[in-house]
């Protein structure tokens, strides 16, 4: 049973962290990042060329895999995004140009990294044991570094000059304007950050499971299912969706045979938001 | 409408017709290859019509995945395992589509924007889980497979159609995909140049104000709802009859985002703006054959172009630029041709 709850923190916190960088581009610009996923996807392929190929050390893969997702993002919102949302304030076209860059991203992905899985030697060797649960290093490591950039996320969002920007960008775009915030640098600083949380996710899994370039669509829907139970647009509704997701999945391949814990996990989603549409933590719109 | 417009646009939707049912047939009754590419253009337009009725009521649809892969099953089992001939199988695969659209559509249509979107992409995801770990029922991974041909539809005696194993199966599924096409089409143009059709025009502009005035929305979007999964039903189950098999994985979330494109490309604001839109992508990407390992890219490059350049679709380059740009953020233009 520990073993359980151990599994369901480690894929949580990493959830958590997945989710947070969608809600935070979906509460900036009210689009949905389709192209999450292959964002992740994109970060664990950088972390592998540098980490597993190049050979250095593994902090450099990180801060590769940063400086890509953040490039990517910024080039997204400054060339895509922000023309389409001047022009038309329909949510379709912003959310059939978030599929086409998914699509975009995955093509691409495949053509440059092929379509094998890939894995890279683990960064820390041993386990831990606590009780009867067994944690190896490599996933400790993983849950710390989640751990800490979800806790500098929120310290950065709560504490700092651009991150009260940022949060009232969120609030209210028009009222933000009017106190000064610059609306479209801060837009490209909030798409940028969701790109690089969701490309150090991928960077810090390629370590433990390796990666290949179908992930990306699975990853999104795993990401959207966080965001529906905790709420969209709320930073602690994308923490409690993705623990309560990691926490689900691992009691769920415990008990349950096969792919069935996600067709129960979708049973039970449309089951919830058919009770409370907002999430745990959204508000309820208008 | 002036009678001169009324008479050529008449001109030109029987050109059309006559292309379609005469002389493509004609020219292409030899050549399997190109006659299987216009049926399967045929057939995923009448499903890319659904997603457009969705989209008319103002949800964004990215499950049509799921409901094709409903029909598709469902037809497939009401052959292979109930025993009815395809000829029922089809329709009733089509309505049983739309009751399960029913059943999930009154919880889940009462989400809006990126919340249904999301949800409905989920379901496609869930339907091929479903009919993975549903193995006794849905045969798994391996599907079912080798279903017969279409058999012959008597009525009284009278043989309607032919068995499609004595004739060319070929130009049997064309001119069956055909008329469903055109019955769809049809079908859709009327629907909404009704009464109805302005309610669900209404849900698209504010359903708020619609439910204040005495519209019954709940019903109305579920009504929507369940048409546009027949058509994906029955789209699902005919591609199934033509493959003569079906997978979990015969529509997924890509299918359904393509779906998407399709109506895109067309045009929101127009009725023949999915099948429009199906023909010209479709086509255009048997003529680059190359192309076909690239296809995820050239497809998504044209998507974003199209978001940049042409938001409201294809056919909004027949009217002149003023009016292009005249639809205003947020609705499709009032009248719908």
């Amino acid at each position: 049973m520990e073993q359980v709850i151990v599994n369901g923190i480690y894929s949580g916190v990493q959830y958590a962290l997945i989710a947070l960088g969608l809600t935070l581009i979906f509460a900036l610009m009210n689009v949905l990042n389709f192209a999450h996923g292959q964002m992740y996807v994109l970060g664990a392929f950088v972390t592998y060329y540098i980490y597993g190929v190049l050979g250095m050390p593994f902090f450099v893969g990180l801060l590769a895999t940063a400086a890509t997702l953040c490039l990517v993002g910024v080039a997204f919102e400054k060339l895509l995004f922000r023309p389409v949302l001047r022009r038309s304030s329909r949510e379709e076209s912003s959310m059939l140009l978030a599929a086409g860059t998914a699509l975009l991203l995955e093509s691409l992905i495949l053509i440059v990294f092929g379509e094998k899985h890939r894995g890279v030697p683990s960064v820390a060797s041993g386990v831990l044991r606590i009780g009867d649960a067994y944690v190896p290093y490599g996933r400790l490591l993983v849950i710390v570094l989640s751990t800490l950039l979800i806790v500098a996320f929120i310290l950065y969002m709560q504490y700092t000059r651009p991150g009260r920007a940022l949060r009232a960008l969120a609030q209210d775009r028009e009222a933000a304007q009017l106190q000064g915030v610059d609306v479209d640098f801060y837009s490209m600083i909030g798409f940028a950050m969701g790109a690089v949380l969701a490309g150090l996710s991928g960077a810090m899994l390629v370590s433990i499971s390796g990666v290949n370039s179908g992930l990306g669509t699975w990853i999104s829907i795993k990401a959207f299912i966080m965001v529906m139970i905790g709420g969209a647009g709320v930073v602690s509704g994308a923490i409690i969706g993705g623990l309560i997701l990691g926490m689900l999945e691992s009691f769920g391949y415990q008990f349950l045979p096969g792919g069935e814990t996600y067709l129960v996990i979708f049973i039970g989603l449309i089951i919830f938001l058919s009770l409370r549409p907002q999430g745990l933590m959204g508000k309820p719109w208008g | 409408m002036s009678d001169r417009n009324l008479a050529a646009r008449g001109a030109l939707l029987g050109a059309a017709l006559l292309i379609y049912l005469v002389l493509l047939p004609w020219l292409l009754s030899d050549k399997f290859y190109y006659l299987g590419v216009l049926t399967t253009a045929s057939a995923l337009s009448i499903i890319a019509a659904g997603v457009w009725l969705t989209f008319y009521i103002g949800r964004i649809n990215i499950g049509q995945g799921a409901f094709a892969l409903v029909g598709g099953y469902a037809c497939a089992l009401l052959i292979s395992d109930v025993g009815l001939s395809f000829w029922l199988a089809l329709p009733l695969a089509g309505m049983l589509t739309a009751l399960v659209a029913v059943l999930i559509g009154y919880p889940i249509l009462r989400l809006k924007g990126v919340y249904f979107a999301m949800i409905t992409l989920s379901l496609t995801e869930t339907a091929r889980l479903a009919a993975q770990s549903m193995g006794v029922l849905t045969g798994g991974a391996k599907g079912i497979t080798s279903l017969p041909l279409p058999g012959a539809l008597e009525v009284f005696g009278i043989t309607l159609i032919p068995d499609f194993s004595t004739i060319s199966s070929h130009l049997g599924f064309y001119y069956l995909a055909a008329a469903l096409t055109i019955l769809t089409f049809a079908a859709m143009y009327r629907l909404v140049n009704s009464r109805i059709g302005w309610l669900f025009r209404s849900l698209q502009q504010n359903e708020e104000l619609a439910a204040s005035i005495g519209v019954n929305i709940a019903n109305l979007r579920v009504i929507a709802f369940a048409i546009s999964s027949f058509l994906a039903g029955t789209g699902g189950a005919f591609f199934v009859a033509m493959q003569q098999s079906v997978y979990p994985n015969t529509f997924q979330v890509q299918d359904s985002v393509y779906f998407m494109l399709y109506c895109f490309l067309g045009g929101l604001g127009y009725v023949f703006g999915p099948i429009i839109g199906t023909f010209v992508l479709f086509l255009s990407f048997e003529m680059l054959q190359g192309l076909n390992e690239y296809q995820p890219l050239a497809y998504s490059l044209l998507m974003i172009a199209l978001m940049l350049w042409l938001p409201n679709g294809l056919l909004s380059l027949g009217e002149s630029r003023r009016q292009r740009r005249a639809p205003p953020a947020g609705r499709v233009p009032d009248t719908v041709e």
